[in-house]
């Protein structure tokens, strides 16, 4: 007879693994990035909150990070495993550098790793809780594409996370174009950053935005977008029904 | 993260919301923001209601139920001015809400703090909290923002402040809130009442005071850019 209790998983379906950490809801967040394809490149546009639950705890998170040379990663989501992507990806270029042989990495290439590093986690149910938007330009090709915590992945002309698809991406179907000027994107960006502020409740005044072009990545420094607020309705709006909100 | 919007969810007001007296009468300020889940439904609601000519209420917690106890009590109020032949006084109107809030409190969910100005005892603010609770002080704070502001309120307030002071005081306190609650939004409304009457006021977000790491709002990146010497950007 073994009176020793054996030491049993808590969870023995999972095995060996039921020990690991696993995000099974995120702590601090970043809320949505916006990205779209220009004349030039990509020009990406996120805020720099760092939210803990519904405090803004955090206002100067950076949430858009070049990788080697060719690409510009965006996230939302938890920071912590943003992060930790970022290392997986520090080593991804330096075994790429390591090779030495001329060539490097494109946007398509660490678009499709991470997608697969995003599928995989989700299939071990220890999810990345991350949306990510890769963009980047080699050898005078745009790529721009975004994966999900869950996997789904896809490129297009314009991106977003979170709230940016619900409020950004209408804006863009009716104002994006070919060939648009840096300006013209820019000011299309700040349009959609200024909706995404007044109607998202993790949103942050203050943001930055990013291109990407064939000579590299730039990112601007950190600016706040003035809001409107004076309209003869906002100032009083109980007034034809008292009580009302 | 919510990767939908639940545009079920109820309306809440997240909200800021201040009382304070002054040697005077009383101010009572907002934010104005109503979401739902975590869109913003309405950026620029007005959640310092009125009750009678010289009493309101600023409404947190459930936008309906809040809503619904006010409009009773309203109601109430009226046919009780008739009645007595003279205005309300704050210390009725705050009962009324008690009354409403205590014997419902399994279904409610509102916070409110009611704030008027009577000939027989001057400013009053009364805050009434989840559960029908009374409580009558010389301030009160309530809704989500109102957790940043306990410390704010301890080291700062002070008795007999004048009607500007106040109202300064009271308009700081809801920007704080606002800047880290993500809750409370939008502009800053304060309502003063005295002997003399009540006025309604307006701050734009854009003309509050600037805290830690905010920076003063521009028109665009490209205004930035143009301005500034070369190199701007960096990686």
């Amino acid at each position: 007879m073994n009176f020793m209790a054996s030491k049993q998983p808590e969870n023995s379906l999972l095995g060996p693994e039921s020990d690991s950490q696993r995000t099974l809801y995120p702590y601090v967040t970043g809320t949505s990035v916006v990205a779209l394809k220009y004349k030039d490149g990509i020009l990406m546009a996120a805020d720099m909150g760092g939210s803990y639950g519904s405090t803004l705890r955090y206002k100067s998170v950076e949430r858009m990070k070049p990788i080697g040379k060719h690409s510009l990663l965006g996230a939302s989501g938890e920071i912590s495993d943003f992060q930790e992507i970022l290392r997986y990806l520090d080593e991804l270029i330096l075994y790429d550098n390591m090779w030495d042989d001329g060539n490097s990495l494109g946007p398509k290439e660490v678009h499709n790793y991470l997608t697969r590093v995003m599928y995989n986690r989700r299939n071990k149910f220890n999810p990345l809780w991350n949306s990510l938007v890769l963009g980047g330009v080699k050898n005078g090709q745009k790529y721009l594409g975004t994966v999900s915590m869950i996997g789904v992945n896809f490129e297009d002309n314009h991106v977003a996370t979170g709230f940016g698809n619900h409020l950004a991406r209408p804006i863009l179907r009716q104002e994006w174009h070919e060939n648009l000027s840096f300006e013209d994107g820019v000011r299309l960006l700040e349009k959609c950053m200024r909706v995404l502020l007044y109607r998202d409740r993790s949103a942050v005044n203050k943001l930055q935005i990013a291109k990407i072009t064939e000579d590299g990545v730039t990112i601007s420094q950190p600016y706040s977008l003035k809001t409107y607020w004076e309209f003869s309705a906002f100032e009083n709006p109980a007034q034809g029904a008292i009580g009302s909100w | 993260m919510d990767l939908e919007m639940n545009l079920n969810a109820s309306h809440s007001m997240g909200t800021t919301i201040i009382g304070v007296t002054y040697n005077g009468g009383v101010v009572l300020g907002a934010d104005s923001r109503t979401s739902t889940g975590m869109y913003v439904a309405n950026r620029a609601s007005d959640k310092i209601t009125q009750l009678t000519d010289n009493v309101y209420v600023c409404r947190s917690g459930s936008a309906a139920d809040s809503q619904i106890v006010s409009d009773y009590v309203r109601y109430f109020l009226h046919q009780h001015t008739i009645q007595l032949g003279q205005s309300a006084t704050s210390k009725v109107a705050a009962n009324l809400i008690r009354l409403l809030s205590y014997n419902n409190k399994n279904m409610l969910e509102t916070g409110l703090i009611v704030g008027g100005w009577d000939k027989y005892e001057g400013g009053k603010i009364y805050a009434i909290p989840l559960g029908g609770t009374l409580i009558e002080q010389p301030f009160a704070i309530g809704g989500s923002g109102s957790s940043y502001l306990y410390g704010f309120f301890d080291q700062a307030w002070k008795e007999g402040m004048t009607k500007d002071e106040a109202e300064q005081f009271v308009v700081k306190a809801v920007s704080l809130a606002i800047a880290r609650d993500g809750a409370s939004g939008g502009v800053v409304r304060t309502v003063i009442i005295n002997s003399e009457g009540v006025t309604r006021n307006f701050y734009p977000s854009d003309k509050l005071q600037l805290w830690h790491e905010e920076l003063e709002p521009q028109n665009s990146l490209l205004d930035l850019l143009n301005s500034s010497s070369p190199e701007p950007m960096n990686i």
